[in-house]
């Protein structure tokens, strides 16, 4: 046999060993980034290194997984991944939220809220929340071994100064369970309060930044913000035009070269299970809505 | 010395992702039960469920201590064939601890802790319990518990709520606790807090 044999999900089982006791590290401290020795992928980075070595150390062959990407089943990103599990581990794939227990994700959180047993991936490019605020590592480190987040804090109050509100619109920054400040990975800020007291377990895998983090079941996550300035989630003041959605994050689509454009749900399992309950838009009705 | 070493998994890539779920499932729900597959038979003391978690995670990267009960047995021996883990005498230096003597367990601080920087460099303590049906009734509240929930364990040390008072305070310092019978697994990970003794 020449033909190259991979282990179930790829990864060898010493490296899964390495991911999974982080991964219990990381449930134990929550917020807290443990590194981990992240290994090369048949993927580039950027692609989700991180959040698929995660799904690789915790997949059984009894899940059923969904893969989104900015909450399409059905973009590059999704299918390779999903595809990459269906070949190399042999398991079950869906794109509905309800029947998922692995949900990897590149920046949403689906609408149906999570329930308990399920598991949330997220991929995650840059881990450190005050990454840009402060290059150094070891000053970072210090930062939130002292919890000192008073950087943070800084930057959201010049976001007010310079733009008369907090201009942070994605990776919108949170502090989870009163101790660590944490990236919720690039979701809109929409998402943000999914995070809190959610029943799922939340992980978060970042394989170029060598970082696992996670946010156990029914923990208080908080998104900063001042007493005068509250956080307020942002999403498009418009309509879905294929399902009529009123409360889900809206994805601006442009239908012409004359300004014509329409809104539609971002996470496509929730407008296509809405339609198929009978929700519809009239043909011809497009979707108006002004965007601040 | 026996004749034959008792086996390991005989599925070791399956077996082990279905006892790290249940692991996983334990430390994201502190102070829940959750199963434990049984499918050793490993050198007594060390139960079947602890011998399980140690196949899942222990490896040449994790350095092991074992209490007094293990030393006159077979399970040093088991355990670094199985799983190429080294087994230390100094709990300052481990990893991970199996506990067969949990009443009279050293203290948690002789354990690593982690860092402030590095929190994550503790050690994680398997204690074997007889029972998480009896004993001690302890409530808790914390992340990955919706208000509050309660456990029983015996046996432990006397001191054993001012020991988790006490771990809870070094926050984000601090060993995390697996409490194993012979087919269930309950966690109490430093981030659990100790309501009181109900």
């Amino acid at each position: 046999m020449n033909a190259p044999a991979y282990n179930f999900a790829y990864l060898d089982e010493q490296t899964k060993r390495m991911i999974r006791r982080a991964i219990l590290k990381a449930i134990a401290i929550p917020g807290y980034q443990v590194p981990f020795a992240s290994r090369e992928m048949p993927m580039p980075y950027g692609w989700g290194t991180g959040g698929v070595q995660v799904t690789a150390a915790i997949l059984g062959p009894h899940d059923v997984l969904k893969v989104i990407d900015q909450g399409s089943d059905d973009t590059t990103n999704a299918v390779s991944i999903r595809k990459f599990f269906a070949k190399t581990a042999g398991v079950r794939t869906t794109t509905s939220t309800e029947e998922a227990t692995v949900i990897q994700t590149r920046h949403r959180i689906p609408e149906r809220p999570l329930k308990a047993g399920q598991v949330i991936v997220f991929q995650v490019p840059i881990p450190e929340p005050l990454r840009f605020l402060e290059p150094r590592e070891t000053e970072t480190r210090r930062l939130h071994a002292l919890a000192d987040y008073g950087l943070m804090q800084v930057k959201l109050y010049e976001d007010i100064a310079r733009h008369g509100h907090i201009a942070t619109t994605f990776a919108y920054p949170v502090r989870v369970d009163d101790r660590y400040v944490m990236d919720p990975s690039p979701t809109p800020k929409f998402d943000n309060p999914k995070m809190d007291n959610c029943p799922a377990l939340q992980l978060f895998g970042a394989g170029r930044e060598k970082r696992i983090y996670a946010i156990p079941p029914h923990t208080r996550v908080v998104s900063l913000d001042f007493e005068d300035h509250p956080f307020e989630p942002y999403r498009h003041d418009g309509t879905c035009a294929l399902c009529g959605a009123t409360d889900g994050y809206l994805d601006e689509v442009i239908t012409d070269d004359r300004g014509g454009r329409m809104f539609v749900c971002s996470d496509t399992d929730y407008c296509e299970t809405r339609r198929s309950a009978g929700s519809v838009v009239k043909a011809g009705a497009t979707s108006e809505g002004g965007c601040a | 010395m026996t004749a034959a070493l008792a086996p390991g998994f005989c599925d070791p890539v399956l077996s082990a992702q279905s006892v790290f779920r249940s692991v996983m499932d334990a430390l994201a729900r502190p102070a829940t039960l959750c199963d434990l597959p049984q499918m050793l038979s490993p050198p007594p003391p060390l139960t079947p469920a602890s011998a399980a978690v140690a196949l899942t995670l222990f490896d040449q990267d994790t350095p092991v201590f074992l209490d007094d009960p293990f030393a006159p047995t077979d399970v040093a021996y088991w355990l670094r064939f199985h799983a190429g883990a080294p087994i230390v005498t100094e709990p300052q230096q481990a990893a991970f601890a199996i506990l067969a003597d949990p009443a009279n367990m050293p203290p948690f601080d002789a354990f690593p802790l982690g860092t402030p920087e590095y929190p994550d460099r503790s050690a994680t303590l398997i204690l074997q319990v007889a029972s998480l049906e009896h004993g001690y009734e302890l409530a808790f509240c914390g992340p990955g518990i919706e208000d509050r929930r309660i456990l029983h364990a015996t046996p432990l040390p006397a001191d054993f709520p001012q020991r988790l008072a006490h771990n809870r305070a070094l926050f984000p310092r601090g060993v995390d606790l697996l409490l194993v019978t012979d087919a269930r697994v309950a966690a109490l990970p430093r981030s659990t807090k100790l309501i009181d003794e109900v």
